[in-house]
């Protein structure tokens, strides 16, 4: 300890002002456009619209307001929910099976398997989503919640699997085990012993896979036409919608991803290691 | 009636052969412990008997039914894991009550049976408590009384009380003896401690490298070791070896004295045990120079050269001896044991 006092404070302290000056650059970024879009969010349309900026929201809640009033917002926000949840249950209900497989039985090709679930992030969606809307056309999934839910599925899916895989890897065989001499049939075990310790993590991976839907604007914007998703219809409203509603929806957007995260943050960081005790 | 069967039982894991070709029976109430060096394949045998693990040949039976392909719970058992396996979501009640819920026990004969074992393990103040407030040796007993609930047919204990402090564990031995005598239970206990070993087995099976060495009564073990490994393995300090030369139909010469031995054409060794050595005149019994002197309160341990090999023998504490010193030591005769130099076993 004290020698590395003593040998060079002048590089310390270089050291420290790097680490400090890059804590507070990488905040500026992702914290200031989010601070922006509050405080414009917040203010009144005359206020977006006008010049000088103020850094001080004023609390105004009219731009709010008109953007929950404006045609079309609410059906767009309850299709985004729609589809976002539609998405959680598909992605939990096939990633989670497939994680526990991964992580408890050694099958022929397992390697290769785990490959290509990383494998599906490889591909552009704009590469996926013309044919896909071709397809969804002749099967009549076309402009469907339950359509666009599978594309955003392809998306968290991967995620899903990986995260739940981890999960269940950190959950020792040998409780499970304990569980069958206890009288435990394999499904029993898994109900009592794995899901209870998993759980936490599972609704983790389930929150990540809502939001991946809920941010999603591209395969939302060719799949659909008149069930627009609120990413969506921003984006199709972008040229001629005013300035203020922008804002509005912008962070209506954002502010539930935002508490979400935060929400299931322990487990994404903890993607790697058992999280629950 | 629990008795075990274990027919030609095999496991490999891929290349590697675990256990080959498995023989043994236990019979009903017995309690067998199962004795060998790390990674001879003890919990393996172990897991097959439970149904976590599939022989890759072979056929294991309990209670006259076989149960090679049932599943671990259609099996009449309980397991007491080696890493103790205690549910971390659980309390220590919920834990040793897991299995009983699973039968639908109704709730007072669960109360009786958590608190009876609970008492049984002195762990009756922690049934509150989750895994991760626990202790190791503490989570240990929770294992074990978890098991002991369930009082089933047979119990399989893996290594149950190598985490106790020694009073403890000695406690908890003859407490565990003591409920599964009653409780009529057929054991099988896998254990390193030799001590552990000998006071708790009708039977000990000694283990080597996937093989049973040796199935037999405890004394029978320590005085007839089968072969040079069980000789070896049991016994502290283990058994001491002499190489010896043939000089006549059935007569040796070891360490430069001459012995009686077994008429065999076969090249032998001379064993006995440390203990079984008396001091003798100078001129009778083996020439030994003192190395080292290890008083231990009731004997003296004493390590030696004898013709040029390393040799142990007990003698008593009164006898004033010291490094450099030269010795006789007298075996006594019928304790002299022979182990064939290549395959390793007993020659009688
Ligand atoms: N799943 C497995 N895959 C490959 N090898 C294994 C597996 N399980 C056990 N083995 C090997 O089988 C041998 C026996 O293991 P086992 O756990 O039965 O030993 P043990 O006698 O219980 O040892 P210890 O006293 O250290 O617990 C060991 O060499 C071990 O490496
Ligand atoms: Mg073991």
């Amino acid at each position: 300890m004290s020698d590395t006092a003593t040998v060079a404070p002048s590089v310390r302290k270089a050291g420290r002002w790097v680490f400090v000056s890059g804590i507070v650059l990488l905040c500026v970024w992702t914290l200031l456009p989010i601070y922006l879009l509050m405080v414009n969010a917040l203010s009144t349309p005359e206020e977006v619209n006008g010049f000088p900026k103020s850094f001080i929201p004023s609390f105004d809640l009219s731009s709010l307001r008109f953007f929950l009033e404006f045609e079309g917002v609410l059906n767009a926000l309850w299709n985004s929910i729609r589809v976002a949840v539609v998405t959680m249950i598909l992605s939990i209900g096939f990633g989670a099976p497939a994680g526990y497989a991964l992580s408890r039985f050694d099958f022929p090709g397992k390697e290769v398997f785990r490959f290509l679930v990383v494998m599906t992030r490889a591909f552009p969606l704009p590469l996926l989503a013309l044919p896909l809307a071709v397809m969804f056309l002749r099967v009549g999934l076309d402009d469907s919640v339950l359509g666009l839910a599978l594309v955003h599925t392809t998306l968290a899916l991967p995620f899903a699997v990986l995260i739940t895989y981890s999960l269940f890897s950190g959950i020792p065989f040998e409780l499970e085990e304990a569980a069958f001499t206890l009288g435990c049939t394999r499904f029993q075990a898994f109900r009592k012993v794995v899901l209870p310790l998993a759980a936490p993590g599972i609704a983790a991976s389930a929150v990540f896979a809502f939001v991946i839907s809920w941010n999603e604007v591209f395969a939302a914007a060719v799949l659909t036409i008149k069930n627009r998703t609120l990413t969506a219809f921003l984006m199709q409203s972008l040229d001629w919608s005013p300035l203020h509603l922008k804002f509005a929806g912008a962070a209506a957007l954002v502010l539930p991803a935002l508490i979400f995260i935060f929400a299931v943050r322990k487990y994404l960081f903890a993607m790697w290691g058992i999280a629950n005790r | 009636m629990a008795e075990i069967q274990i027919k030609g039982v095999a496991k490999s894991f891929g290349a590697f052969t675990a256990l080959h070709s498995v023989d043994m029976t236990i019979s009903d109430r017995e309690f067998m412990v199962l004795l060998g060096a790390s990674g001879c394949g003890k919990t393996t045998l172990l897991r097959i008997i439970a149904g976590l693990e599939t022989p890759t040949k072979g056929e294991v039976w309990i209670g006259g039914r076989r149960v090679d392909h049932l599943p671990p719970k259609e099996r009449g058992i309980a397991m007491v894991f080696q890493n103790y396996a205690v549910f971390p979501h659980l309390t220590v009640f919920e834990n040793i009550a897991f299995g009983l819920r699973m039968q639908k026990m109704p709730q007072a004969e669960v109360q009786r049976r958590v608190h009876r074992c609970a008492e049984l393990m002195h762990i009756e103040q922690l049934l509150k408590r989750y895994s991760g407030q626990l202790s190791g040796g503490q989570r240990q007993r929770v294992a074990v009384a978890r098991a002991l609930a369930m009082e089933p047919e047979v119990i399989l204990m893996d290594e149950p009380l190598s985490n106790l402090d020694a009073l403890l564990r000695l406690e908890m031995r003859s407490e565990l003896k003591g409920v599964l005598a009653e409780s009529k239970t057929t054991a099988i206990y896998v254990t390193h401690d030799q001590v552990e070993a000998m006071s708790l087995a009708d039977r000990i099976s000694v283990m080597n490298g996937g093989h049973i060495v040796q199935s037999a009564d405890p004394v029978e073990v320590y005085r007839n070791p089968a072969a040079r490994f069980v000789a070896g393995f049991i016994g502290n300090p283990p058994m001491n070896f002499l190489p010896a030369e043939k000089v006549g139909s059935g007569r040796y010469r070891v360490a430069g004295t001459d012995v009686a031995g077994p008429d065999t054409d076969t090249r032998i060794d001379y064993a006995i045990r440390p203990e079984d050595l008396t001091l003798a005149e100078p001129g009778q019994g083996l020439a030994a120079t003192i190395r080292v002197v290890e008083p231990l309160g009731a004997h003296t341990l004493v390590t030696c050269d004898v013709d040029g090999a390393s040799f142990r023998a007990v003698i008593d504490s009164d006898s004033r001896v010291n490094p450099g010193d030269r010795l006789s030591l007298a075996p006594m005769a019928d304790r002299v044991r022979w182990f064939d130099k290549e395959t390793g076993l007993s020659v009688q």
